[in-house]
């Protein structure tokens, strides 16, 4: 079986959004620098389906497993979603009431998806949006069915492949009612020097009592730009638990998730840990809007320049009463060269609410540093002590296995980053 | 064995301590009485080899060595510890992390659980190190650290401060383990340099010399629990008027 690396006749989109994103297809993005897009390649080869994911290239295979996406035993995975430019080449799924496929299945199967299209992301939010919707490549759709809980997290991975391309993704999460989801995304490329574009927008839909998690590891080049584009929609007692991690360099890196908790007692929490080394430039926040009585928000970032700039944004509006939110931004400087800028806003539309945050950047503190040395570790054990502890989120909610996994990734990066 | 001969220091250019002469030897347990502000925690920080505190003169012998110009961490290996007054909030780093990096190469699970529960810091090996700590916990997790680091020489700034009554007889008990206090004197391997304010810890650990400490300089050696009598009777301002009336007898 063979996937077409371009077009995208088969996904049916509405005459009125492509009219949107012709549009806004000139249209910069609020933050960002502003990324040429006709420089990038439309088209690539078409890739052959693999049923067995353990047969695609091993160099693949590592570069997607630095990023927590396992192929060679996918035991401990409920489902498995690969696209490798802009072609699906595996998708299946493990546990029963859990759906994993690519897009352009599953709009084929399902007629009540479109409904969903472009309900949590704007069609004509920039460009890159625009350009999605005019450039279709596929993406991910993972479901689970009322009820169904994942024993063992999805795995998807975006791979690029194909120097200067861009990958136009579209994918959509929806956990039905009382399900509860847990993911990992591993977005890679196989060259470590040639350019390319990744543009992917996600759209969440998290039902009533649904729980899903999140936890998306980038590991890009320096010549690649990303503009992730994404939206979450949380009904009444809703979860999102959302991990980022960014350790690897990267050229320039846009996005800024947007979560709206239209339930009551909804709730988002978002945790991101960006690294940026030299020529890396990062922007990345998350926004929520606090839009029923109850609902909750936790943002925390923590920044870690050795060289690139970061800035590490949160917004939190509270438009309900008993909404409560929390921002907690810090950053660590550790060359002289880096910039870290956080920028944590706070909206409140009335009284009864409470939002805080508080946000740090400096360097490593030399007192910390001394204290560690009087117990014997060299000012490098102690540097990379503090350092690792910087990077240490603890974060409620997730699976205890979700939790090992991620701390390993980020393990694996320290090294690179010392 | 421990020397100090002829030692001053400074901190950012301005000589704190003044021609320090010490000689504490092993197994032996020395204490340092002063007011606020006399140098004491300076004197320790110096000994440690925090680099904010430069030797202008003398020098410091450890074990036979001249280790003037050793940096704090080889210190640390060579066998000197030293319990913090106020030691820093490192977030992220956890109690545990700290046993385990003072054990080095002897760290394991059951060791790190054996030192907490003796510490009664079971609790706490998985918080940020000294994040939310009450007096009595940042001195028990000092003297848990100490314990897993082993060091020869101890360096205690004022052990009992902030600490209340219910935790002052185990932290006496982890300073007595420290300092071998079990064995006879001969068989010792530890050596402690306690400083203290109030003496309140010498209820709880035994020393057998002390000296008072004013304005950098070191006088009155003799038993510490008279020395702590006197100032009890006089207070510090005696040891001032004791010390201006020996440097004008000098001229």
């Amino acid at each position: 079986m063979y996937f077409k690396g371009c077009g995208m006749a088969e996904i049916k989109s509405s005459k009125s959004y492509r009219d949107k994103a012709r549009a806004a297809s000139a249209k910069p993005a609020t933050f960002g620098e502003d990324i040429d897009l006709d420089t990038y390649l439309s088209s690539a080869e078409e890739q052959p389906y693999q049923a067995d994911p353990s047969q695609l290239p091993a160099r693949a295979k590592k570069q997607m497993l630095e990023t927590g996406v396992i192929l060679d035993d996918t035991n401990q995975r409920s489902g498995t979603f690969i696209q490798v430019d802009n072609a699906p080449v595996h998708f299946s799924s493990q546990q029963e009431g859990i759906e994993v496929m690519a897009m352009s299945h599953a709009l084929d199967k399902y007629d009540w998806l479109s409904d969903y299209w472009w309900q949590a992301v704007a069609v004509d939010s920039d460009k890159y949006t625009a350009h999605v919707e005019l450039n279709q490549n596929n993406g991910y759709f993972i479901r689970a069915l009322p009820g169904s809980k994942t024993i063992y997290p999805v795995q998807a991975c975006l791979y690029l492949a194909k120097a200067q391309l861009a990958q136009n993704v579209h994918n959509i999460i929806i956990a039905e009612e009382n399900s509860e989801l847990h993911i990992i995304t591993g977005c890679t490329t196989a060259s470590r020097e040639e350019p390319g574009l990744h543009l992917g927008v996600s759209e969440f839909y998290i039902k009533k009592g649904a729980r899903v998690t999140f936890t998306m590891i980038h590991n890009w080049n320096p010549e690649i730009a990303v503009r992730p584009r994404t939206g979450v929609i949380i009904e009444e007692d809703g979860l999102l638990l959302n991990n980022y991690v960014i350790m690897k360099p990267v050229h320039s890196l846009q996005t800024n998730p947007l979560a709206r908790c239209i339930g009551e007692n909804a709730t988002a929490r978002f945790n991101s840990i960006l690294v940026a080394t030299p020529g890396s430039m990062i922007d990345v926040g998350s926004t929520v809007f606090l839009d029923n009585k109850g609902a909750k928000t936790e943002i925390i970032s923590r920044a870690i320049t050795s060289g690139g700039d970061i800035i590490s944004r949160g917004y939190i509006e509270g438009n309900a009463p008993e909404v409560k939110g929390h921002l907690e931004c810090r950053g660590l400087i550790l060359q002289g060269e880096g910039m870290i800028h956080a920028i944590p806003e706070l909206k409140g539309n009335l009284a009864d609410i409470d939002l805080s945050h508080e946000a740090a950047v400096g360097k490593i503190a030399e007192e910390e540093v001394e204290y560690l040395m009087a117990r014997g570790l060299t000012r490098a054990e102690a540097t990379a002590t503090i350092v690792r502890g910087f990077l240490r989120v603890d974060i409620e909610g997730l699976p205890p296995m979700l939790s090992a996994e991620l701390q390993r990734a980020i393990e694996a990066s320290e090294e690179d980053l010392m | 064995m421990l020397e100090l001969k002829g030692l001053s220091a400074t901190i950012e250019d301005k000589e704190i301590l003044h021609d320090i002469n010490l000689t504490i030897g092993q197994g032996e347990t020395h204490v340092l009485f002063g007011p606020n502000g006399s140098g004491k925690t300076t004197l320790l920080m110096a000994i440690m080899g925090f680099p904010r505190y430069q030797i202008t003169r003398g020098s410091i012998i450890f074990k036979g060595k001249d280790i003037t110009s050793t940096p704090l961490d080889e210190r640390a290996r060579l066998g000197i510890g030293m319990s913090f007054q106020r030691p820093p909030v490192v977030r992220g780093v956890k109690t545990q992390d700290m046993v385990s990096a003072s054990l080095g190469d002897r760290g394991d699970e059951a060791t790190i659980t054996t030192l907490a529960e003796r510490a009664n810091m079971t609790d706490l090996l998985d918080r940020d190190i000294n994040y939310g700590f009450s007096g009595g916990e940042i001195k028990r997790s000092e003297l848990m650290q100490l314990q897993a680091q082993r060091p020869e020489l101890t360096l205690l700034d004022e052990p009992e401060s902030g600490v209340d009554l219910v935790n002052i007889a185990l932290i006496g008990e982890l300073i007595n383990e420290l300092l071998e206090k079990g064995c006879h004197i001969r068989e010792r391997r530890c050596m402690g340099l306690i400083i203290t304010h109030t003496g309140h810890i010498l209820n709880y650990v035994n020393a057998r010399t002390g000296y008072v400490m004013v304005n950098g300089r070191i006088s009155c050696g003799g038993d510490p629990h008279e020395i702590l009598a006197t100032i009890k009777e006089k207070g510090y301002e005696e040891c001032v008027r004791c010390i201006l009336r020996g440097v004008e007898w000098l001229r």
